[in-house]
């Protein structure tokens, strides 16, 4: 299978704001659920143990006509809240069973709230996840919340989610985790190769579809791209920074590509790659998961870092290991813990000498010419830097 | 006969609305808001007496709709009496700028030329007012002020003096006489107008005696001004106690509410904000919301796109009318808004496709206003100054359609009047309670 | 939430003056810190853990409590310019773009001394996000050491054993210890349990104040004059002696109030006739705080209940500090937090109070720096609306953030709103 040919379906799944991929799966069969959740990141394991299909909600992009969400939000709030809401008073989401809201800002948690007030047929919970990194300290806390997780999982699904349920489901979304590894190690070694609107839509594809599909799209793609002649570009490399809930228009990535630079790292759809490692498959499943939270997971804006000395050095290794010439920080408009974060990430870049530029966007950002202007500028200042 | 006022001073005009005891419409005045409000309510108050006099005298006279046409070539000759009268008066305020100390050299040759320049407005001034003539402005100091620069850059020339000083004159004197309503004329300029129909329009077919005759029982009405209401922005500068002031809000719903009495919501997009307004079956306020302190999405924001375009504000509908293609606006940010317009052009999007597209986005963020207010309730009325924009009819109609299936909607060509009819009504029924 | 300067001088109750002296005096020890050798902590007003603080001798500062004194004092508006031009976001929180631009101009507090850099930076995480990031911020700025108290959100409008389970370790294996590290003071839970003592004292007369609202007239504003009563008790103060005295005034104070019939004392002396009954949703302006104020009291309307007074705790519904049950107690407050609690939780309280104060109207001052509270506020609202069938208004502002504040604006909508519930008062009466 070509790689236009994968790239078209994922952009068909993409383009669509009805989820009719997500309808079909269900129709086919009537006690099939479905449970959508939000960034960052939710265990999708304990939903597909469930057998249910996990579903990202990450709002309605640039072509989605916003009318009631705007009617439940001031001028100030991002706008990935609003598209949500307008999906789901316009019925596009109905066939959500349940609705996941992970901690991450105050503005997804309130939004779990007003979920339930707006929505009380729909399983609506906001997923906490520790800020605490100590086993028994943060590690019991959060054991036991994933616990309640999955027992009011296990009423929408109406049957228990065993262990071995959750063992079975590990080894798959293992699968998905390393595939995404490989796929992220193959745009370092050859971003000609994988452009980044591809790596793009290919990872929005797993937000919509089982993941067993997705494992398979994702090999296929690999070896398509692997076996494709494309032009090696004089760009140069960066790592784009968003600490993406809300998704950047697929414009902007492909505008940062043509001004100029390969996009070698990047935070979009963190849930796919939260997790460093392999989930052990042997002993308890949930404690497993609980660890690689607590002690293999990345690091965002919303997740808090105990020890001032390291904040930053995520990126600054990220730089390093991807051979990255700069950051380009594109933060979404008025989120506050991205812009927040923002200031001491720049302070680790100047402090190891890499160059970025920052600028907002939103969802629906219909320009992007001073993004092409910016990144252009960046690419060649870059460049003039390392030739000199 | 009693008479119940209501002045709605808005930002950029004010209006005046008299009812009569039977609440029915006597007479609706407007003007520019100017920078003095108290002068603006007078100039409003009399255009509204003025249009007072000239119904009581269609009453009298017991003319129908037929009579259409003959009092609006009434209200043509009495205008262009008016304008002369003011005109006279800002030749003399001119006039008494030039003084000796001023023009050591040329008093004299200025006063002259000066004179010319007046003798050559006030010629020229009935062709201004004859029957079909296209004015861009009612208002004195547009119609005089174009035509003076006009004229006194001719004449000037002719006279060997430098236009200057007369530019210089005229910006001294203009705000005085703006600021000095003409008064107590209203009946000799009145009957000059109807001599003036009666000699010149045969046509009309009028019996002389029986409509002088009717004029002056219609002059000769004393109109009692029983109790007067002020709403709009410049309410809080009127001289009325608080009894006698209303917020616009109130009075747009209830406006709207006379007007069709089955409205249930009502749409208000004017140059500085945006408003709906829930109303019950008598038409009080049970909720409204207004756009937020980003003034996204306002009339204003069509003056910036008509700016960063280079075309007239009026000219941006007709326009948009001609779009083929559906454009995808996303940022009503005024800010943003020219950077996205010249994006778009950039991008090879034509300029109808694009105003297309804007006036949806205004009227998409209108709607989210309107669903924060509770939604739309079979009927609605839209008011305000985008109500005469067609394209963004267009638009709502569309959206509405779309989010709320059939409504009437309503648009009266008087809805600029909505406010001040709200407060003429309230204070109808103050003296009811 | 302090009297002190804000100028409300035509009458001093001696509560006020109590109030006014306590702050003074707290600020006196913190710029004093450097030469008595105390050791100073800085933390937030929600989930604040004074009781505890006390057990270590250590002094209490709050960065919100700065920000708000600044805004007063008219002084916000140039540390947040400072804060943007050091590269802060025009988007975000002004209570820390205040707080950092004031580091950057000296750090001068009130007093016009210094304050010290804290010792210690005790991260009460709870119901706002941006706290996690405003002491992230301040610990890259002094380079002091952080102790995170993770306070979990009631999601399901509710507290379960593992929050208070999970809060309750922390305070025993991570807050306490560092408090004994950095103070050299040992633990000792019988100091605890007697500040607790002082604290449930204080708590039953804050309570009967608040709850005097429902008195027609109400003897108090329970937002413009709540943000004073709650002073005391959400500031470095509760667990105090000076706390209980200053309840025990302030509440012979509304006592006499109600006895003689009298409405709440504004700036401008004791409030004409009461003519609305408001519930209020949402944290005030303070930079134009009086301003704000007289918009209401002008026209004879009076706040019966606020949620931004329990913003520092919600006592009104049962809830005291526990001696008997310390450290359950602490995390039990600081779980219960108004901005920790859930929408639909939030909306059932405001529905509460609009009918046990008899309230005519619900009005949302929705603040742009504070999507804890302004997020799905309009939700809120549409809900209000339906429940009760009492009209509701909708202004916006910001904190400390005087860009933010538009005043004819405000009272445009506000004149609107008294004008609506007139009418429809009006419309009742004569159906």
């Amino acid at each position: 299978m070509s790689t236009t040919k994968i790239i078209n379906r994922c952009q068909a799944l993409f383009d669509d704001l009805d989820f009719t991929a997500v309808g079909d799966w269900k129709a086919a069969d009537s006690t099939r659920k479905v449970i959508g959740f939000m960034p960052v990141y939710v265990p999708r394991e304990i939903i597909h143990a469930g057998g249910m299909l996990p579903v990202g909600i990450l709002g309605g992009g640039d072509q989605l006509e916003v009318i009631h969400g705007d009617a439940y939000y001031q001028s100030y709030i991002c706008r990935i809240p609003r598209s949500t809401i307008e999906l789901g008073v316009t019925g596009r989401l109905d066939f959500v069973d349940g609705l996941l809201f992970p901690s991450i800002c105050d503005v997804i948690r309130n939004l779990s709230g007003m979920w339930k007030l707006m929505f009380p047929d729909v399983y609506v919970r906001y997923f906490d996840v520790p800020q605490n990194y100590d086993d028994e300290i943060g590690g019991n806390y959060y054991v036991n919340e994933l616990q309640e997780l999955r027992s009011g999982l296990e009423n929408v699904a109406g049957r228990a989610i065993t262990d071995d349920d959750i063992r079975r489901s590990v080894a798959v979304y293992n699968e998905n985790r390393r595939l995404i590894r490989d796929l992220y190690a193959f745009r370092v070694r050859s971003p000609w190769k994988a452009p980044s609107s591809e790596v793009y839509l290919l990872l929005r594809a797993g937000m919509v579809l089982p993941v067993e599909e997705h494992n398979q799209m994702l090999v296929d793609y690999l070896a398509a791209a692997e076996s494709q002649d494309r032009a090696m570009r004089d760009n140069c490399r960066i790592v784009l920074q968003g600490s993406f809930c809300e998704q950047p228009p697929l414009n902007l990535i492909k505008s940062i590509e043509l001004a100029g630079c390969y996009i070698v790292d990047d935070d979009f759809m963190l849930v796919n790659r939260w997790l460093f490692d392999d989930i052990p498959l042997d002993g308890d499943p949930i404690a497993n998961l609980a660890a690689a939270f607590l002690h293999g997971s990345r690091e965002t804006a919303a997740k808090y870092q105990p020890d001032g000395a390291l904040k930053g050095k995520y990126l600054v290794e990220s730089v390093r290991d991807n051979a990255a010439e700069g950051v380009i920080f594109a933060a979404p408009s008025f989120c506050d813990p991205a812009l927040l974060d923002r200031p001491m990430l720049a302070k680790a870049m100047t402090k190891h000498n890499i160059p970025y530029i920052s600028f907002k966007y939103a969802e629906n950002s219909g320009q992007m010419q001073p993004i092409r202007e910016q990144a252009g500028t960046f690419a060649d200042s870059i460049k003039l830097w390392s030739d000199a | 006969m009693k008479c119940f006022v209501g002045i709605d001073l808005g930002s950029t005009t004010t209006k005046a609305v008299l009812l009569d005891e039977e609440r029915r419409i006597l007479g609706e005045g407007i003007t520019n808001s100017q920078s003095n409000y108290a002068t603006a309510t007078k100039v409003a108050k009399l255009e509204a007496l003025i249009s007072t006099r000239l119904n009581l005298f269609r009453r009298a006279l017991g003319l129908g709709d037929e009579g259409d046409a003959f009092l609006d070539e009434m209200v043509l000759k009495f205008r262009h009496e008016q304008f002369l009268e003011q005109l006279e008066d800002l030749h003399q305020t001119c006039a008494k700028l030039i003084t000796a100390e001023r023009f050591p050299a040329n008093a004299a040759a200025v006063r002259e030329t000066l004179d010319a320049i007046f003798g050559r407005l006030r010629e020229e001034s009935a062709a201004i007012f004859a029957p079909g003539a296209a004015r861009r402005s009612d208002f004195f100091r547009d119609i005089a002020g174009s035509r003076f620069m006009r004229i006194g850059e001719e004449v000037a020339a002719e006279a060997g003096l430098s236009y200057d000083i007369f530019l210089n004159l005229y910006d001294k004197s203009i705000i005085e006489v703006e600021n000095r309503p003409p008064g107590d004329n209203l009946s000799t300029n009145f009957q000059r107008a109807l001599d003036g129909v009666i000699a010149n329009a045969p046509q009309f077919n009028i019996d002389a005696d029986a409509a002088k005759e009717s004029l002056a029982s219609a002059l000769g009405i004393e109109l009692e001004e029983v109790y007067t209401v002020g709403t709009g922005y410049g309410r809080v500068t009127l001289p009325f106690d608080k009894d006698h002031i209303r917020s616009e809000i109130l009075c747009h719903g209830l406006g709207a509410h006379v007007m069709y009495p089955e409205t249930r919501t009502v749409l208000d997009i004017g140059g500085q904000d945006t408003k709906a307004i829930q109303v019950d079956e008598a038409g009080i306020v049970e909720n409204f919301q207004m756009n937020d302190r980003c003034a996204a999405g306002c009339g204003r924001y069509l003056g910036y796109i008509a700016d960063e375009m280079n075309m007239g504000l009026h000219e941006l509908g007709p326009l948009a009318m001609k779009a083929t293609k559906n454009v995808r606006i996303n940022s009503t940010c005024t800010v943003f808004a020219g950077a996205e317009l010249r994006d778009r052009l950039a991008l090879g999007e034509q300029r109808e496709d694009i105003l297309a597209g804007l006036h949806r986005a205004i009227i998409l963020r209108a709607m989210s206003i309107i669903s924060r207010s509770g939604g739309i309730k079979d009927q609605f009325t839209f008011t305000g100054g985008v109500a005469n924009n067609e394209a963004a009819v267009e638009a709502l109609k569309k959206v509405i359609e779309e989010n709320y299936g059939k409504v009437t909607i309503n648009i009266n060509p008087a809805s600029i009047y909505t406010g001040a009819l709200g407060a003429a009504t309230f204070a109808h029924r103050a003296l009811a309670n | 939430m302090s009297a002190d300067k804000t100028p409300i001088e035509v009458v001093k109750e001696p509560s006020m003056l109590k109030q006014k002296a306590m702050i003074a005096e707290n600020y006196r020890k913190l710029t004093g810190a450097p030469e008595t050798g105390r050791k100073v902590v800085s933390t937030y007003v929600p989930g604040n853990l004074n009781e505890l603080i006390m057990c270590f001798d250590m002094v209490n500062n709050l960065p919100e409590i700065n920000a708000i004194q600044n805004g007063m004092r008219q002084k916000s508006r140039g540390m947040i310019m400072e804060a943007e031009k050091m590269g802060h976001s025009e988007d975000v929180c002004t209570y820390v773009k205040a707080d950092i631009g004031m580091m950057a101009k000296g750090n001068i507090a009130p007093n016009g001394e210094p304050l010290p850099a804290p010792d210690l930076l005790l991260l009460s995480y709870t119901g706002c996000f941006t706290f996690m990031k405003w002491f992230e911020l301040l610990r890259d700025e002094y380079g002091c050491e952080t102790v995170m108290l993770q306070v979990p959100y009631e999601g399901d409008g509710k507290v379960t054993e593992n929050m208070r389970n999970f809060v309750v370790k922390q305070l025993k294996e991570e807050v306490i210890p560092t408090f004994e590290r950095i103070s050299g003071v040992k633990f000792d839970i019988d100091r605890l349990r007697e500040n607790l003592r002082r604290s449930a004292a204080a708590e039953d007369d804050l309570v009967w104040v608040l709850q005097s609202a429902k008195n027609r007239p109400s003897p108090i504003d329970a937002y413009f004059g709540g943000v004073f009563y709650i002073g005391p008790i959400f500031t470095a103060f509760r667990g105090t002696d000076d706390a209980v005295e200053y309840y025990r005034l302030l509440r012979q104070e509304i006592e006499a109030r109600i006895a003689n019939g009298q409405g709440p004392i504004t700036p401008e002396g004791d409030m004409g006739s009461e003519k609305y009954r408001l519930v209020v949703e949402g944290p005030p302006n303070w930079t134009s705080f009086r301003d704000f104020w007289k918009m209401f009291y002008d026209e004879g309307a009076v706040v019966v209940a606020s949620t931004y007074t329990k913003v520092g705790g919600v006592y009104d519904f049962g809830f005291r500090h526990d001696p008997d049950h310390p450290l359950e107690s602490l995390a039990d407050y600081c779980l219960g937090c108004y901005t920790n609690r859930n929408l639909p939780q939030r909306v059932e309280m405001i529905e509460n109070y609009m009918s046990e104060y008899e309230a005519d109207g619900f009005l949302i001052n929705s603040i742009k720096s504070c999507n804890s509270f302004s997020a799905g506020q309009l939700l809120i609202m549409r809900e209000i609306e339906d429940r009760t069938g009492k009209p509701a208004a909708f202004v916006e502002s910001d904190l400390v953030d005087p860009r933010y504040f538009s005043k004819a604006n405000i009272k445009n909508r506000l004149e609107s709103y008294f004008q609506m519930i007139d009418q429809k008062r009006q419309g009742a009466a004569a159906a």
